[in-house]
C-alpha cells in the first residue's frame, strides 16, 4: 500500500540548555508517518521521545531549541515557517494529548469551552456547532453522560474520563495527526484498556495518523502499525510492529523486551510469629471510613504485595501500620504485641522498626542535604551512633546500595539518577535496621530496566537482612516477579489474600480476576481477544 | 451556594471577633498614652478642684475595664463617643473625614489598580525583555523612595509648573471634577508607592504558572501568547492577585497619614495625628478601630472573591 507521506523528518537536532551550555537531546533522528498511520515511539525516560513528538507540531518546549534538520508537515517547512503560521497548524491539523489529563486541562474552565476553543479560535465551526460536535464525540469516546459531561470542571471527572475528554478535545478540529504523549501512564489497568480502545477506535474511525509516545512495549504493541525504538536521543531501530516484537534486531531493543525476566526464587510457605499482623483494622479520613475491616500478616524475609487500583485503601493500610492514622478499629500487632495506634505514643525502638520507602524519590530527599547527611540522619537518632562509627556505618550503607562511598557520600540528591535517588532512599530505610519496610510504588517512577535494578536490589538486601517488605503497587508486573503472598484490595476492603502463585494461577474473586486480565501483554492481538472476551466491540 | 454563604458567615464572625480583640488592644494602648487628659484641657493654671470636678464628668476616676466597657457598648450602638478637646459628637468629625479619606483612596485605587494589573500581565507575556526589566525597575524605584519624597518631587514637577494644585482644599462648593483635579497629586503619589507590590505580584502568580501543563496544552492548541495568558493563566492566578490588592487597598486607606499632612487633605489619618497631639483619646480609639475595621472588611471581600473565583472549591464533586 503506497500512502502518502504526512510528516517527514530529516536529521532533527534538539539541543536543551543547562546553565550556560547547550547540549543535544535528540541527535539526529529521521521520522516518516503516512497518512492514517500510527507511529509507536519508544524508549526510557530521557531518551528524546517527549522533545520529539513536540517537534513534530514544531514546537520546542522553553529551555530546548530545534538546531539542525527540516520537519516537513503535509509540504510545510515547520521551521521555516513563521510562528503565527505554525501556530495555525496546532490545534487545527496536529494536536496533541497529553500524558496527564487532570494538569493538563486549565483547572478554572469547563471541558466544554476548553474542548471548544480550538475549532472556534481557529474558524473551524461556531461555538454552537463546537459544542453539539463535542458531545458527538463525548460519546465515541464512551464517556457516561456525554451531554452533560462537558459541563462539568476537571476536577469534578475521573483521571480515566479526563484522558478520554482530552482525546476527544484533541479530535475538535478533526486534525490529521494526533501525537500521544504517555495517554494511559497515569491510570489504573483497568481504567487504561478502556482508553485505549476509545483511543485506538477513534483514530482509526477519522483515519487520523498518530504518533504514540510510550514506554510500556506492551501498550505499543496494540495501538502502533509501526514501532521505532529511541535511546538517548538517537534512533535504535525501526520496523513493523509484529517484525519488531518477533525479531528485534538490535541488543538494546532485546533488553527492553526481556526486562521482565527477574524472578525472586519462590520461597516456602512462612511459619512462626508474623513480624507485622494487621487485624480487622477499619480505619478513614472525616467522616469516612476508607480503609473496613482489613487483615493480613507480614512474615520475616517475605514480601506481601498489596494491590488494586488508585483509591483502594493501599497508602492508608501503610499509614495504618507507621501510627500515621491511628484507626478506629482493630489492631495491628508487632512480632505479636499490639503497637500503640498513633506514632506519637510509640517508642524510640517500635518507630525504628518500621521503616518507609516512598515512590517520588526526588521529592522524598531533603535536597539541601547531603547523602552523609540524608543516610546518616537516622542511624545517629534510632542506634546512637557518632563520630567514626557514624561514618563507616554510613560507607557501609552506601555500598550495600552498590554506590561507591568515597565518589558518592558528599553529594547532593540533585547530582543523582533517579535510580541513585531511589537507592539512597533505600538506604535511608535500612540506617535505622529496621524488620519492616514498607515500599510505596517504589518503582513506578522509573525506567523498566532500572526498576529491575532497585527489585534485585532489594530481593538481595532481604535475604542477607532478614527483612519483611510490604510492597504497594498497581503494577502487576511487579508483584509477579517479587512478591511471596498478595493482597487485592478494592475500596478498602480485601478482595483476596493468598501466595502469589496460587493466586495467579487460579482467581477466585471476579475483580482479582478483571485486575489481572487488564495488564497489557506483549501481543498485538491481546486487546482484541480481551475485548472480545468481555463481549464489547474490539 | 450554601457552602459559601456559610463560609461568608463563619468569616464575619471571625472578623468581629478580630475587631473585639482589636477594640481591647486600642484600649489598652490608649491607656499607656502620657499625659492627664482633665490637665491638658484645663491648662497649667487649673486648680485641683476643677480639675477633680472635670475628671468626674468625663469618667476618668472609674476603673478600666468599666470604661471600656461603657466604651464597647456606646460604640456597638453607633455612638462613638465625644471629642474631649473640640467637645463635638465624633460620627460628626470622623464622618466628612471618612468620606475624603475613601474619595482619595478609590481614586488612588482607580489609577494603580488597573495600572498595576495590566503591567504585571504584559511584564509576564514579556518576561525578560526590556518593557520587563524597565516596568519592574521603575515600579521598583517608586516604591524605595519615602512617601513624602515622592509627594514633594511631585509638587516640584507639576505644582510648582502651576499644573495641579499642591493643597487640597474643599468646600461646600467643590464639584467632583474639582474634586478630581485637586486630589490628582497625593492620589497620583499613592499610585505610585503601591503599584510596584500589586504589579510584581500579579507578574510572579502569572509566571508562576506558566510552566503548568495546562498552559503547554493552551499554546499546543495553537492559542496566541496574549490568549493563553489572559485566559488560561490569569483566572488561575486571582487568588494571590486578589489578596495583595486588598491589602494595598486598605493600606490606601490606613496608611495615607503622610500624604494627606503633605498635601494638607482633610482626611482621617490628619485626624487621627492631631488627636494623639491633643491627647484626644476617644477621637484615636474611633479612628484606629476604623482603620481595623477596613483591614478586616477588606480581608474579608478577599477571600470570598478568591473563593469565588476557584471552581474547585465553588463546584463541589
Amino acid at each position: 500500500m503506497e500512502k502518502k507521506v504526512l510528516l517527514a523528518i530529516k536529521g532533527l537536532q534538539i539541543e536543551g540548555r543547562s546553565g550556560d551550555a547547550w547540549h543535544p537531546i535528540v541527535k539526529g533522528v529521521d521520522l516518516t508517518l503516512h497518512k492514517g498511520e500510527v507511529l509507536g515511539l519508544i524508549g526510557e525516560s530521557g531518551a528524546g521521545k517527549s522533545t520529539l513528538g513536540l517537534a513534530a507540531m514544531g514546537f520546542a518546549r522553553d529551555g530546548c531549541r530545534i538546531s539542525g534538520g527540516t520537519i516537513d508537515f503535509d509540504g510545510i517547512d515547520l521551521r521555516a515557517a513563521s510562528e503565527a503560521e505554525r501556530r495555525s497548524l496546532r490545534g487545527k491539523r496536529i494536536a496533541y494529548v497529553a500524558q496527564s489529563a487532570a494538569a493538563s486541562f486549565n483547572p478554572a474552565h469547563r471541558l466544554v469551552d476548553q474542548y471548544c476553543e480550538a475549532p472556534v479560535v481557529h474558524r473551524v465551526m461556531a461555538r454552537e456547532k463546537a459544542e453539539a460536535d463535542a458531545v458527538e464525540l463525548y460519546r465515541r469516546m464512551r464517556l457516561p453522560n456525554p451531554e452533560e459531561i462537558g459541563f462539568r470542571y476537571p476536577h469534578q471527572v475521573s483521571g480515566g474520563q479526563l484522558q478520554r475528554a482530552m482525546t476527544a478535545m484533541a479530535m475538535a478540529c478533526r486534525p490529521e495527526l494526533i501525537i500521544f504523549d504517555e495517554p494511559t501512564t497515569a491510570l489504573d489497568v483497568t481504567t487504561q484498556i478502556e482508553v485505549l480502545a476509545a483511543i485506538r477506535d477513534i483514530v482509526r474511525q477519522f483515519g487520523t495518523a498518530a504518533i504514540y509516545i510510550t514506554h510500556d512495549l506492551a501498550v505499543v504493541a496494540q495501538m502502533a502499525d509501526r514501532i521505532k525504538v529511541l535511546l538517548r536521543g538517537s534512533e535504535v531501530e525501526e520496523a513493523d510492529t509484529r517484525k519488531m516484537l518477533a525479531e528485534p534486531r538490535e541488543d538494546y531493543t532485546k533488553s527492553l523486551w526481556a526486562v521482565r525476566s527477574f524472578a525472586r526464587p519462590e520461597q516456602p510457605p512462612a511459619t512462626g510469629t508474623p513480624i507485622v499482623s494487621v487485624r480487622n483494622v477499619t480505619a478513614g479520613y472525616g467522616a469516612i471510613n476508607v480503609l473496613t475491616d482489613v487483615s493480613f500478616d507480614i512474615h520475616a524475609r517475605r514480601t506481601v504485595a498489596v494491590v488494586g487500583e488508585s483509591g483502594s485503601g493501599k497508602s492508608t493500610t501503610a499509614r495504618v501500620i507507621t501510627g500515621l492514622l491511628p484507626p478506629r478499629k482493630g489492631e495491628v500487632l508487632f512480632n505479636g504485641k499490639p503497637l500503640p495506634p498513633g506514632f506519637s505514643a510509640r517508642s524510640r525502638g517500635e518507630l525504628r522498626q518500621c521503616q518507609m520507602i516512598y515512590q517520588m524519590a526526588d521529592t522524598a530527599l531533603n535536597p539541601k542535604l547531603r547523602l552523609r547527611e540524608l543516610i546518616g540522619r537516622p542511624a545517629e537518632m534510632y542506634l546512637g551512633l557518632k563520630g567514626k562509627a557514624l561514618d563507616d556505618r554510613i560507607r557501609d550503607l552506601l555500598s550495600l546500595i552498590e554506590l561507591e562511598p568515597d565518589k558518592f557520600i558528599d553529594r547532593l540528591p540533585g547530582e543523582l539518577s533517579g535510580g541513585q535517588k531511589q537507592r539512597i532512599g533505600i538506604a535511608r530505610a535500612l540506617a535505622a535496621e529496621p524488620q519492616l519496610i514498607i515500599c510505596d510504588e517504589v518503582t513506578s517512577a522509573l525506567d523498566q530496566i532500572v526498576q529491575e535494578g532497585i527489585l534485585k536490589l532489594l530481593s538481595r538486601l532481604q535475604d542477607e537482612l532478614n527483612l519483611a517488605y510490604m510492597f504497594i503497587t498497581h503494577d502487576l508486573a511487579t508483584v509477579r516477579s517479587i512478591a511471596d503472598e498478595v493482597v487485592v484490595m478494592q475500596q478498602g476492603v480485601v478482595v483476596e489474600r493468598g501466595p502469589k502463585a496460587v493466586l495467579f494461577a487460579a482467581p477466585k474473586e471476579e475483580y482479582t480476576n478483571l485486575l489481572l486480565s487488564s495488564v497489557p501483554e506483549m501481543d498485538p492481538d491481546w486487546l482484541n481477544r480481551l475485548l472480545a472476551a468481555r463481549g464489547e466491540p474490539a | 451556594m450554601n457552602a459559601i454563604l456559610a463560609m461568608i458567615g463563619r468569616r464575619l464572625l471571625m472578623g468581629l471577633l478580630t475587631l473585639f480583640v482589636i477594640s481591647v488592644v486600642i484600649f489598652g494602648a490608649t491607656e499607656l498614652l502620657p499625659g492627664d487628659l482633665a490637665r491638658e484641657l484645663l491648662g497649667q493654671s487649673a486648680t485641683e478642684e476643677t480639675l477633680a470636678a472635670l475628671r468626674e464628668q468625663l469618667g476618668l476616676n472609674d476603673p478600666a475595664p468599666v470604661r471600656y466597657w461603657n466604651w464597647l457598648t456606646g460604640v456597638l450602638q453607633g455612638d462613638l463617643g465625644v471629642s474631649m478637646a473640640t467637645k463635638k459628637p465624633i460620627s460628626e468629625l470622623v464622618g466628612t473625614r471618612l468620606e475624603n479619606t475613601m474619595f482619595l483612596a478609590l481614586y488612588a485605587a482607580a489609577m494603580s489598580v488597573p495600572l498595576s494589573l495590566m503591567l504585571g500581565v504584559l511584564a509576564a507575556l514579556w518576561r525578560n525583555s526590556i518593557f520587563d526589566r524597565a516596568s519592574n525597575s521603575l515600579a521598583l524605584t517608586a516604591i524605595s523612595f519615602p512617601e513624602f519624597f515622592v509627594a514633594y518631587i511631585l509638587i516640584l514637577w507639576l505644582s510648582q509648573s502651576g499644573f495641579f494644585p499642591s493643597m487640597v482644599r474643599i468646600t461646600p462648593a467643590t464639584t467632583f471634577g474639582d474634586m478630581l483635579y485637586m486630589c490628582f497629586l497625593p492620589a497620583l503619589t499613592l499610585t505610585l508607592v503601591v503599584t510596584a507590590h500589586m504589579m510584581r505580584m500579579t507578574r510572579a502568580a502569572i509566571i508562576n504558572l506558566l510552566a503548568s501543563p495546562y498552559i503547554e496544552m493552551a499554546r499546543l492548541k495553537g492559542m496566541a501568547p496574549l490568549r493563553v495568558v489572559l485566559r488560561h493563566a490569569v483566572p488561575n492566578a486571582l487568588a494571590p492577585i486578589i489578596n495583595v490588592v486588598a491589602l494595598n487597598l486598605a493600606y490606601l486607606i490606613t496608611g495615607v497619614v503622610v500624604v494627606e499632612v503633605v498635601f494638607v487633605y482633610p482626611g482621617l489619618g490628619q485626624l487621627m495625628v492631631d488627636a494623639v497631639t491633643n491627647r484626644d483619646v476617644p477621637v484615636v480609639q474611633a479612628i484606629a478601630l476604623i482603620f481595623a475595621a477596613a483591614y478586616v472588611l477588606l480581608n474579608l471581600i478577599a477571600d470570598v472573591l478568591s473563593t469565588i473565583s476557584n471552581p474547585r472549591l465553588m463546584h463541589q464533586r
